[in-house]
């Protein structure tokens, strides 16, 4: 239990998505100037993440890695097709926000209408696919510590994005140098964001 | 049937501005903010930023020119994983070249070569250009983006390998006597090498860029 909420802390404040790895940026720099809709994009965010980080664990471990198809077929041990993982991985992640929508907005049309426009374009978040991407590379063991990766990354996203939100909502009141207004400012804030976040490095539980 | 269009040639003035807007005045990453997502974390030092320079040039000159060769035959509907599959099967092959030829730089970039599928650039280029236009000038918008693209890669890595390693390429460029703990007076800026000052250097770098060419400056 320790060891999960290890993974869980590190990933949002160590090893954040945004300020560690650069990732996400697109949609984190385009969709950050209100804090509403940056917290209705971090809960999308989080939501794909905690799903197809475990369910890109399972194709991984049944279906791509060394030997991994010999449940099928005592044969197949020798198949390596871990080279097919960009390909997998991209079409569960695009297939699944299809299903999410699709589920959500039969169950819940609220969140539906405060989501729907975000969801489609979770599909190309470089954030999601990265997540699937280190939960692969760092070879995370069980299923349980794929999904609290998954879970941790989604909420360090949406710490990122709504705290830049906050910020440069507040930044219509002071005044910048014109050629730095708007992205310029926006990722010198981020760099400052990160610098902040560092401190948090070396914290263990 | 006669062609009664005159063929445009190769090279013509018009081709040419395909290859060199996006390098200064319609840069990817700093005016239309594309891209970013797998840039910034390969700059460290400058060898892996030329190599996944060159990766993201190639990987969208030929999604560019693949997309646009099929652009008619591809069903609206599902123009998106068409895209995808395109782009990731490029990935794959690049992916793949870099680990047969440059392994220690492939195990640099990490997850960064296959993040090169959700760059949006490329996606972003498919989009805009590729379903709208000929093969040819597909593949020159593709390696003019890819080219703007490589440039902010190769700044920013330019200045955080000299001031926080004072190597360029790994070669030393600040002498080893100027250190402080060889009795000099220098001392490498140990901020540079960390990701915040990847984007406070890419900050820069737009601010200077919008002082110049005041037409890019936002309201």
């Amino acid at each position: 239990m320790e060891h999960l909420i290890n993974i869980f802390v590190k990933s949002i404040f160590i090893d954040n998505m945004v300020f560690a790895y650069f990732l996400g940026m697109c949609s984190y720099l385009a969709v950050s100037k209100t804090v509403k809709t940056s917290v209705g994009l971090g809960i999308a965010v989080i939501f794909v993440m905690a799903i197809t980080v475990p369910v890109n664990y399972l194709m991984n471990k049944y279906l791509l890695l060394p030997g991994a198809l010999s449940w099928l077929d005592p044969e197949f041990a020798s198949l390596d097709l871990s080279f097919l993982s960009f390909i997998m991985f991209i079409a569960v992640i695009a297939s699944m926000v299809q299903l999410v929508e699709m589920v959500v907005e039969k169950t819940s049309p609220a969140l539906y209408n405060s989501l729907g426009i975000f969801l489609p374009l979770i599909a190309v978040n470089c954030a999601i696919l990265g997540g699937s991407l280190f939960m692969q590379e760092r070879e995370y063991e069980t299923l349980a510590e794929a999904t609290v990766f998954g879970l941790g990354s989604g909420v360090g996203w949406f710490l990122a994005i709504v705290g830049i939100a906050a910020i440069r909502e507040r930044l219509k009141y002071s005044d910048i140098p014109k050629p730095l207004r708007g992205l310029g400012i926006a990722f010198i804030l981020t760099g400052l964001m990160g610098i902040a976040f560092m401190t948090f490095m070396g914290i263990k539980l | 049937m006669s062609e009664v269009k005159e063929k445009e040639s190769w090279f013509s003035p018009k081709n040419i501005k395909l290859l060199t807007d996006p390098i200064d005045s319609k840069n990817p990453i700093t005016v239309l903010v594309l891209g970013i997502c797998s840039a910034l974390a390969v700059t460290v030092k400058l060898k892996p930023a030329i190599v996944m320079a060159i990766s993201v040039t190639v990987v969208t000159a030929f999604s560019n020119l693949i997309i646009s060769l099929i652009r008619n035959s591809i069903p609206n509907r599902i123009r998106i994983i068409v895209q995808l599959v395109v782009i990731a099967a490029l990935v794959i092959i690049v992916d793949q070249i870099l680990k047969a030829y440059v392994y220690d730089v492939s195990k640099q970039l990490s997850v960064f070569v296959g993040l090169i599928i959700t760059n949006c650039i490329i996606m972003g280029r498919l989009e805009a250009f590729a379903l709208g236009n000929k093969p040819w000038p597909s593949f020159l918008d593709g390696i003019g983006n890819g080219l703007g693209y490589g440039l902010i890669l190769v700044v920013v890595a330019f200045f955080r390998e000299l001031l926080g390693s004072g190597t360029l390429f790994g070669y030393r460029v600040v002498p080893v006597e100027w250190y402080i703990k060889n009795g000099g007076f220098y001392e490498n800026n140990g901020m540079m090498i960390l990701p915040p000052m990847a984007l406070i250097t890419v900050g820069i770098i737009i601010w200077i860029q919008r002082s110049r060419n005041r037409k890019l400056i936002e309201e």
